[in-house]
């Protein structure tokens, strides 16, 4: 059928950038090109969530994570920054303990994934409607702690930016 | 009715002197006079109803099988109870009569020979309670009751021979007897430990029902060794060898308390309380074999030093560890009517001796050496007259009283066993050889020049009076009305008199006198030669064959050095495990905080292994795994 | 057929990139970038099993949501962290971000 096989296609390629981008933001060595390529993640994750039919989210998600975090990041990259950019984002000692416990982690993923029997169907579509009445009413009060928090990061990072007491 | 009144109020009889002890200490320290008299009329009520006890004995048929018995839970818990009461038979009943007049006979003499001492009141007051913690002993129940009693009796001792605590000989002595006798005070509390586990009681009669039939159940190899630990107990309180190094010492107190506590009554004590268990240690052989040969052997053993020594009182202390060993021999020997028959008659004239001894130091003002005194017949004819009677008395003459006792000693070995006869014989002979010899030195013979007598008074002369008289009937007396029916343990044997024993007894006593008159009555040169050519024998005997530096060396060479080691251990060992708990301690957690690093990747790292290990243990153990098949 | 296990391994990928980056970057900003990678890739997890599983589709995606207005606080929150230690020690090294050491 058309619609699997552009299905398919869509899925490869999206999953194909996303973690090339990854791949790229973990092991370059210069902190500009990872942050950009983190934004280009970000993206293709967004991709994803619309081959999952999952179309507010992927919304979400470009405006969210790849407009604001991604642009927050490259801000804190600007703040910091080193004399030798193309140096700025080293690998550390660990990198054989590091890669082994990734491998690892990811190695009993696997084979959890592929080992377990999935019971798959088709979920019900989700509309934005559906999303949204769900927050106000099962997920009401994790709403309102969502916003709390937001409201208490927001205090928190111009109080951090600013530099607290000891400045006037 | 005084009879009723004084077996059911019996317990009266210690408290009185009790109760005369705290009024003394607590009020009458300052008022001597009202202190002695108050101790007298105490000890007097005492004697009284110590009287009708054995008038109510005697009246009420009274045996040793079935003893008159009034007691009182003292405490109770679960494996353990304890009574606190009174136990009346003959034995407990001749006691008393014994303790409570040879006491007041003490006490009486004491107003005249300490007088202006300015411990006056502090004296009367002790003695008062060593009076109640004697006569609580003896009318004890049970075993620990009277290791109670015991105990307090010992505790009075020390104070009484460190009464003169400024001295510091008196000092050390009292020490050194404490230290002995509570030696044999803890073979004695192993011995009732045993008894309370074996047995689950400690009451005599009740052990007198129970030991016999576990001896003839079981056999008597595990009681023997009970019976020779509680018998520890006696060789240090009776001062039988090699726990009678404290006796000599104890001459230090005063010369009543040497009369009262160191001849007639707390030494007893020790005697008393084999005679009480009498019921366990005759079913065992073995312990009553131990028991004759230890005793003949202290006898034998006292005497050959009283033959060389020179103080008055020190002469007196070795026989009365003599005569002590004649009495534990005899209960070896399965004797309990001539072992307590002999305890009575050496209290009469024991104490009348070392009363007259004190008669002497106090005309002589403290001068000890039977030497330098002499000729005292002429300025102290009344101590000379019953210093002779108690020197008759305890030589075993006849009709004095201490032939009967001694003779049915004799008597008893004679049946039983030749060679402590034989040692017992020779011991007899001793005896009447050093008292001789002390009779003739002292009182006969020319006066010394540098002394100036005088006779005591009659406070003095008239206590010695009564313990003379006793000294004479107090024999005969109790022979002739049957004491070996009422004080006896088993069926009373009612031999007469054994006319060969008996003479041949009177013969070596007779033999000891004119040895010692032929020795000393010609003045000294005789003796001093005979002491030059005994050579090492006479050394060994004057010194008390180098006991207590026996006892010095051990202490010092054994002792520390043991003492020196286990500190080591201590401070070493010990100190070293706990240390080295705490240093590993320290190590450990020196060496775990390097897991600090203070690096968040590493924390991060640790964090997730740890994760995937949870989540494989979980997977494998909580559940099955579905289907491993794709990988 | 695209399935469920797909996705899963895609998102199992990511995590694990992201938990590499984690662990071997020396650079705070690093780090953290990282972290939102793995964030990411519980997203997808999460978005997946509420497209596969027939059960309560819209929790998924509310859950995935909110996850993703936690982790924007997040990086807000931990970019003006790294910008005060910038500032009071003048690196963003994470070896020498060690001051809780033994």
């Amino acid at each position: 059928m058309g619609g699997g096989l552009m299905h398919t296609l869509a899925f490869y390629m999206l999953a194909g950038v996303t973690l090339a981008a990854a791949t790229g933001v973990v092991f370059k060595r210069n902190l500009v090109h990872s942050a950009f390529l983190l934004s280009v993640t970000f993206l293709g994750v967004a991709g994803l969530y619309m081959t999952l039919e999952a179309q507010f989210l992927a919304a979400v998600q470009a405006l969210v994570y790849s407009g604001a975090v991604a642009v927050l990041v490259v801000i804190g990259v600007m703040l910091t920054q080193r004399e030798n950019m193309s140096q700025s984002n080293p690998p550390n000692a660990m990198v054989a303990a590091g890669g082994f416990a990734a491998l690892t982690i990811v190695g009993v993923l696997v084979w959890a994934i592929l080992a377990t029997p999935w019971k798959t169907g088709k979920g019900a579509v989700v509309s934005v409607a559906d999303i949204g009445r769900r927050f106000l009413t099962d997920f009401a009060p994790p709403f309102e702690a969502i916003a709390l928090l937001l409201l208490a990061a927001l205090i928190g990072a111009v109080v951090l930016f600013k530099g607290g007491k000891t400045q006037s | 009715m005084w009879a009723e009144f004084s077996l059911t109020h019996a317990w009266l009889i210690p408290l009185l002197p009790a109760l005369a002890f705290v009024a003394i200490s607590f009020f009458l320290l300052g008022a001597p006079w009202l202190a002695s008299r108050l101790a007298i009329a105490a000890m007097s009520s005492s004697f009284a109803i110590a009287l009708g006890v054995g008038w109510a004995v005697v009246s009420q048929g009274i045996t040793v099988e079935t003893p008159f018995l009034m007691k009182t839970v003292w405490f109770s818990m679960p494996g353990l109870s304890i009574d606190m009461g009174v136990l009346v038979d003959p034995i407990a009943a001749m006691m008393l009569f014994v303790v409570t007049l040879v006491s007041l006979m003490v006490l009486i003499y004491s107003t005249g020979y300490m007088a202006g001492d300015p411990g006056f009141s502090r004296f009367f007051a002790f003695m008062s309670l060593f009076a109640a913690s004697m006569l609580g002993l003896i009318i004890a129940t049970n075993f620990l009751q009277m290791f109670v009693f015991w105990e307090l009796v010992g505790l009075c001792s020390y104070l009484l021979i460190g009464y003169y605590f400024y001295k510091i000989s008196a000092r050390e002595a009292a020490k050194k007897a404490f230290m002995t006798t509570r030696i044999g005070d803890f073979g004695l509390l192993m011995g009732i430990l045993f008894l309370q586990i074996l047995f689950g009681t400690l009451d005599f009669t009740e052990l007198a029902a129970k030991v016999p039939a576990f001896v003839k159940a079981n056999g008597a190899a595990t009681l023997t060794g009970i019976g020779l630990l509680l018998f520890v107990g006696p060789i240090g309180k009776s001062g039988q060898f090699p726990l009678h190094v404290w006796l000599p010492d104890a001459m230090e107190g005063p010369t009543p308390v040497s009369a009262l506590i160191h001849a007639a009554t707390m030494v007893v004590a020790g005697v008393y309380l084999v005679a009480r268990a009498f019921a366990i240690f005759s079913v065992l052989p073995g312990a009553m074999t131990v028991i004759a040969w230890l005793g003949c052997f202290t006898a034998i053993f006292a005497a050959s030093i009283a033959l060389t020594q020179r103080e008055i009182k020190r002469i007196l202390a070795f026989s009365t560890i003599s005569q002590l060993g004649y009495m534990m021999m005899a209960l070896g020997l399965g004797s309990l009517t001539a072992s307590m028959f002999h305890l009575m008659t050496h209290a009469f004239f024991k104490a009348l001796l070392f009363l007259g001894a004190g008669s002497i130091l106090h005309a002589l003002h403290d001068k000890a050496d039977i030497f330098e005194m002499g000729g005292l017949r002429k300025s102290m004819p009344a101590t000379c007259a019953m210093m002779g009677i108690a020197v008759l008395a305890i030589s075993g003459i006849p009709p004095f009283a201490g032939f009967f006792s001694k003779d049915e000693i004799l008597a008893a070995a004679a049946h039983v066993s030749t060679p402590l006869y034989i040692a017992a014989s020779v011991t007899a002979l001793m005896t009447a050889f050093y008292m001789a010899r002390l009779f003739i030195v002292a009182f006969l013979g020319e006066p010394n020049p540098h002394n100036h007598p005088h006779e005591s008074g009659k406070s003095m002369l008239v206590p010695m009076g009564v313990l003379a008289f006793l000294s004479i009937v107090g024999g005969i007396v109790p022979y002739a009305f049957g004491f070996g029916d009422w004080v006896r343990f088993g069926p009373a044997h009612h031999a007469g008199i054994d006319w060969g024993v008996a003479s041949s007894s009177t013969l070596i006593a007779l033999a000891g006198f004119g040895l010692a008159w032929s020795v000393y009555g010609a003045g000294h040169k005789k003796s001093d030669a005979i002491a030059q050519k005994a050579g090492v024998l006479y050394t060994l005997s004057f010194n008390k064959f180098f006991v207590d530096e026996l006892y010095q060396w051990l202490n010092r060479n054994v002792l520390t050095g043991l003492a020196r080691i286990l500190y080591w251990v201590d401070i070493h060992v010990v100190d070293g495990i706990v240390d080295g708990a705490a240093r590993g301690t320290g190590t450990a957690g020196s060496m775990l905080r390097r897991l600090q690093t203070g690096q968040m990747q590493h924390y991060a790292a640790i964090m997730f292994v740890a994760t995937v290990a949870l989540a494989l243990i979980l997977a494998f153990t909580a559940g099955a795994v579905a289907g491993g098949g794709k990988l | 057929m695209i399935g469920l296990s797909h996705y899963l391994l895609v998102g199992a990928a990511l995590f694990g990139l992201g938990m590499f980056g984690l662990l071997t970057k020396r650079n705070l900003i690093a780090v953290l970038m990282s972290v939102e990678l793995m964030l990411n890739s519980v997203n997808i997890n999460l978005v997946a099993f509420s497209r596969y599983t027939a059960t309560d589709a819209a929790a998924g995606q509310v859950f995935s949501l909110f996850i993703i207005a936690v982790a924007a606080a997040e990086v807000a929150i931990g970019l003006a962290l790294a910008y005060a230690i910038y500032k009071g020690r003048g690196t963003v090294s994470v070896d020498e971000i060690d001051w809780l050491k033994w």
